[in-house]
């Protein structure tokens, strides 16, 4: 091959690359190459030093939950037609890809209540940003408010972004109030003004409490501005009534609970929706219905004079990538779930951490502040939270978020726990909670 | 015939084939959408009873039904392995799509990703619970560093892009910190569409640099624009005309002497991995995409990852969260510890939790498998295919930059050679559709007319190669043999003919819908 390329040796290729800083040789301070059993054997050291969900009583949520995924899922996205694909820029040779983002779009759209979904996002915090940005497109506004019962990690990304745009963030702080702890709905909606772009508020919250946001999208809409719903657990809609039909203009959310794993945090998988008259508002990548020459159905990436590759500086956001296999396990486990499945999940869910709840709320020195909620709630303490949470650790039992985690500097929020109750947790993963909560605050 | 019915010659062409009932044509088949296949009554999953409780939704129960189709098990595992036939993919042939780095996915990584101690932890367990995680986000994090030759990783952003938003958020951010609010941002005209997005985005005007005819960088120009209200540049390395920019130790050394910040796309990283480190170019920072040189799997459209590494001038800014060695092991910076006072300068957050682990794992596993030997080699081979491409079909097509040297991982042609054919760039593309591979990149970059932009990566093979070329030779000389149709009708053989891209646009049909004739049939 050199002789047909006409190079006497492989660093003639690299005569670009100025001598003196072309590498002479491997780079010293890292290992040689090394055999399939050798890697397995050197990850497979590091992975068994973590306690796995599967491991322990597991009670942790705050957007991030553990949900039976079966087996077919993981098995149908490891078919190489899918996994070593590209984005679907051919559509000719990628009608596999873009018939189920068109089933993904449309699945989301209908557990959303609205009329359309993009194909995806990077997660749920950075859709929620999106989100932001394209109220403001819309009514040309610059003020969102944030209601405090919206993940502060969505918070943090999007005080972070806005920083360098001219956004303007008026973040409320969550309240603890006994019965709803999260969000001051009355608050929220006498701050909305005639500059407000939008108020993004999460349902159920992030402290679980879930609510009716009717009377704030009326708020919202009065004043001009649009209201966007967070979703961090989709299986709540299997449940609870659609923010498309509370009145939300657009819904975001984070659908790693279907067809996700914890992951540790990632990839996970960003959920976008709106209504018909925004789409040419709407971030990331679009499947659409067309034909093809010969007259039959087919599916290709639409209205792309949106985004980047495109539209260069003047695109609606930098987005280049979905998360198209991610997407592909929510709409191949929601075929799975189908309209029974899905509520009898959800209806489970809330079952379950009903049940928590009540044994949790009945030891002494535990106050459940929840008067409503989906499969998450949180507990008062009579003493700091974190602590409590890693003596639990010790005991082998995952026993929830402890808050001062997510909010730093808040003196009543150190004592509070979030706990998220899934079809995954059985009747003895509900004893050994309520035995080591029991235990750490006996003593 | 014979008696068994069979023929006894072929002589039956595609064309005179009759077309058959179902509509399917043997593996091939048609597939409806799961809306007109699925019921709402129907489920694929066995849940246990629902215990009786008091509910406690308070009013906000469903009181509709989301009409979602449910469908069985062995229905789901067909619909979707019928889908997944009528994709192109890495495991089925060469994919030479330029600037993508469409490399071959080791099976190890998938296996590793799985393991319950990666993929069935919370992000928000106590630390303590989870040391072997973070241990692995270290070590990667190790060896980014090393293999870059720079002091800091931030490992949290998401994709490409992502990563091209952290580096100049920290650009804007150490400046901010100077006090010193700079407008203006050099981008080359052969950058990703991403590039002068994410400027724009960060509240940055962006500055066109023009390409020399050598299809590099002109350092003249570049220079003549800098000044006192540049925060900096963004530099594709190896740019996107598939050639190392070999003045880029001058660039940064001006761009730095006039207060600014280099950003360099590392998009291309897999043209020199092992063999110069980005931070012996003078660049401050730089995404890496895992799905790309590290082998990560492009999964039809993500998930990607793109952690960025930093200089030690901007290492101060890096975003939350990050990993830290302490005295009780691994810790994760997270806000907490900005809001006690350390890390002041961090940007902030860029994402919920600590960024893409699946695609960490996978990253790491292959490193480790290829070591620092290997990784160099990985350099090596895909040059090499490049050059190798990029001569053999030099004389076929045109390379408008082949005078320049050699190239470095992808071959880049212009559509000069179809003048005066009526045949275009993407008519070609979809003759190699038929022809059994995937298109390159086409009319990308854009200082290049119709551009055909080939990168076969190390994974193929020389067979591999030669039959590419081979196949790429006898299109062009059916091209400039006057072989219209088979151009302008391609692809005869996909799964579909051809897509009105036009009409999706002008009424967007974004998801499905009963036909009304259904409807009015109810």
């Amino acid at each position: 091959m050199l002789s047909a390329i006409g190079a006497a040796d492989i660093d003639t290729l690299f005569a670009d690359v100025p001598e003196s800083v072309r590498l002479d040789g491997p780079v010293r301070e890292l290992p040689p190459h090394a055999s399939e059993m050798a890697v397995e054997r050197d990850l497979g050291r590091m992975a068994r030093k973590n306690l796995t969900a599967s491991d322990a009583p597991f009670f942790l949520g705050c957007g991030a939950y553990k949900h039976h995924v079966p087996a077919s899922v993981d098995h149908l996205i490891q078919r190489g037609e899918f996994l070593t694909s590209y984005t679907p820029y051919q559509p000719e040779i990628a009608q596999g890809t873009l018939q189920y983002l068109f089933e993904f779009q449309t699945q989301v759209a209908r557990l959303t209540g609205m009329d359309v979904a993009n194909a995806s996002m990077y997660d749920g915090s950075t859709a929620c940003v999106e989100a932001i940005f394209m109220a403001r497109r819309i009514t040309r506004r610059k003020r969102a408010l944030i209601s405090g019962g919206v993940h502060p990690h969505y918070v943090s990304v999007a005080k972070t972004l806005t920083h360098f745009t001219d956004d303007v963030l008026d973040v409320h702080t969550p309240v603890l109030r006994p019965g709803a702890p999260g969000d001051d709905l009355d608050a929220l909606i006498a701050a909305i003004d005639e500059d407000t772009s939008c108020v993004v508020v999460q349902n159920p919250n992030l402290f679980g409490h879930v609510a009716d946001l009717g009377a704030l999208a009326s708020a919202c809409h009065e004043k001009g501005a649009l209201l966007i719903a967070v979703v961090t657990e989709i299986v709540s809609l299997g449940a609870v009534r659609s923010p498309g039909e509370m009145g939300a203009d657009i819904v975001v959310g984070e659908g790693q609970s279907i067809g996700g794993g914890l992951n540790f945090g990632g990839p996970y998988l960003g959920l976008f929706a709106c209504n018909q008259k925004h789409i040419r508002q709407i971030p990331g990548r679009l499947c659409g219905e067309t034909v093809d020459a010969s007259g039959k159905r087919g599916f290709v990436l639409t209205l792309s004079t949106r985004e980047q590759h495109i539209r260069r500086e003047k695109a609606t956001s930098n987005i280049c990538t979905n998360s198209g296999l991610m997407a592909l396990a929510f709409t191949i486990h929601m075929s799975l779930l189908g309209e029974a499945g899905i509520r009898k999940l959800a209806a489970l869910n809330h079952a379950r951490a009903c049940q928590v709840a009540d044994r949790l709320g009945a030891l002494p020195g535990v106050t459940v502040l929840n008067d409503t909620f989906f499969n998450e709630f949180t507990i008062r303490l009579d003493r700091e939270a974190r602590p409590v949470i890693r003596h639990l650790a010790d005991k082998g039992v995952l026993g929830g978020v402890a808050l001062g985690r997510l909010y730093a500097d808040d003196g009543d929020i150190e004592n509070c726990v979030t706990l998220a109750v899934t079809e995954t947790v059985t009747d003895s993963d509900i004893d050994a909670l309520v035995a080591a909560y029991e235990g750490a605050l006996s003593c | 015939m014979l008696k068994t019915g069979r023929a006894t010659a072929a002589g039956v062409t595609m064309s005179e084939a009759p077309e058959t009932f179902s509509g399917n044509r043997a593996l091939m088949l048609d597939e409806a959408l799961i809306f007109e296949v699925g019921t709402r009554e129907t489920t694929g999953v066995d849940l246990p009873d629902v215990p009786d409780v008091r509910m406690r939704l308070g009013g906000t129960e469903r009181n509709k039904p989301i009409d979602l189709p449910g469908l069985a098990e062995p229905e789901v595992v067909r619909h979707f392995t019928r889908l997944s036939r009528m994709n192109y993919a890495i495991d089925m042939g060469v994919f030479p799509l330029g600037s993508c780095t469409m490399k071959h996915n080791p099976r190890l990584n998938e296996k590793v990703a799985r393991l319950p101690g990666f993929a069935d932890i919370h992000p928000l367990q106590p630390v303590g619970t989870v040391q072997g995680a973070i241990e692995l986000i270290d070590t990667l994090a190790f060896w980014l560093k090393t293999l870059c030759g720079m002091p800091e990783v931030a490992m949290s952003p998401k994709a490409g892009a992502h990563g091209e938003l952290c580096g100049m958020l920290a650009i804007r951010a150490a400046h901010e910190a100077k006090g010193d609010a700079r407008k203006r941002v050099l981008v080359p005209e052969s950058a990703h569409g991403t590039n002068p997005a994410t400027a724009a985005f960060c509240g940055y005007d962006v500055d066109s640099i023009p390409a020399t005819p050598q299809g590099r960088v002109d350092l003249a120009a570049l220079k003549a624009k800098l000044g006192p209200d540049v925060a900096g540049v963004m530099i594709t390395n190896p740019n996107t005309c598939g050639l190392f920019e070999s003045e880029l130790k001058d660039i940064s050394d001006a761009v730095h002497a006039a207060g600014g910040y280099v950003y360099c796309d590392g998009a291309n990283f897999n043209a020199i991995v092992g063999k110069v480190r980005p931070g012996d170019l003078g660049v401050d920072a730089m995404h890496i995409n895992l799905h790309k040189t590290f082998s990560t799997p492009h999964g039809g459209g993500g998930p990607g990852s793109g952690p960025v590494v930093f200089s030690a001038a901007l290492a101060p800014y890096a975003p939350l969260p990050f990993v830290r060695k302490g005295d009780e092991g691994y810790e994760l910076v997270e806000e907490e510890q900005v809001a006690a006072g350390s890390h002041k300068g961090s940007f902030g957050r860029m994402v919920a939790f600590h960024g893409q682990m699946g695609m960490f794992v996978r990253a790491l596993s292959y490193m480790m498998s290829h070591g620092a030997d290997g990784l160099r080699q990985v350099a090596e081979d895909a040059v090499l295919n490049a050059n190798y491409v990029l001569r053999q079909l030099e004389d076929d097509m045109t390379a408008p930059f082949a005078e320049s040297g050699p190239c470095m991982h992808e071959a880049l042609f212009s559509d000069e050679w179809l003048d005066g054919t009526g045949i275009t760039t993407l008519d070609i593309a979809k003759a190699m559709i038929d022809e059994g591979y995937h298109p390159m990149t086409m009319y990308f970059p854009l200082v290049v007319h119709g551009a055909m932009l080939v990168e076969p990566t190390e994974t193929e093979s020389k067979a591999n190669l030669d039959a590419f070329i081979d196949t790429m030779r006898a299109l062009a000389r059916a091209a400039k043999a006057g072989e219209v149709e088979r151009f302008h009708e391609a692809p005869f053989y996909a799964p579909l003919r051809r897509l009105d891209e036009t009409a999706a646009a002008r009424k967007p049909k974004l998801t499905w819908s009963e036909p009304e004739v259904a409807k009015a049939a109810e």
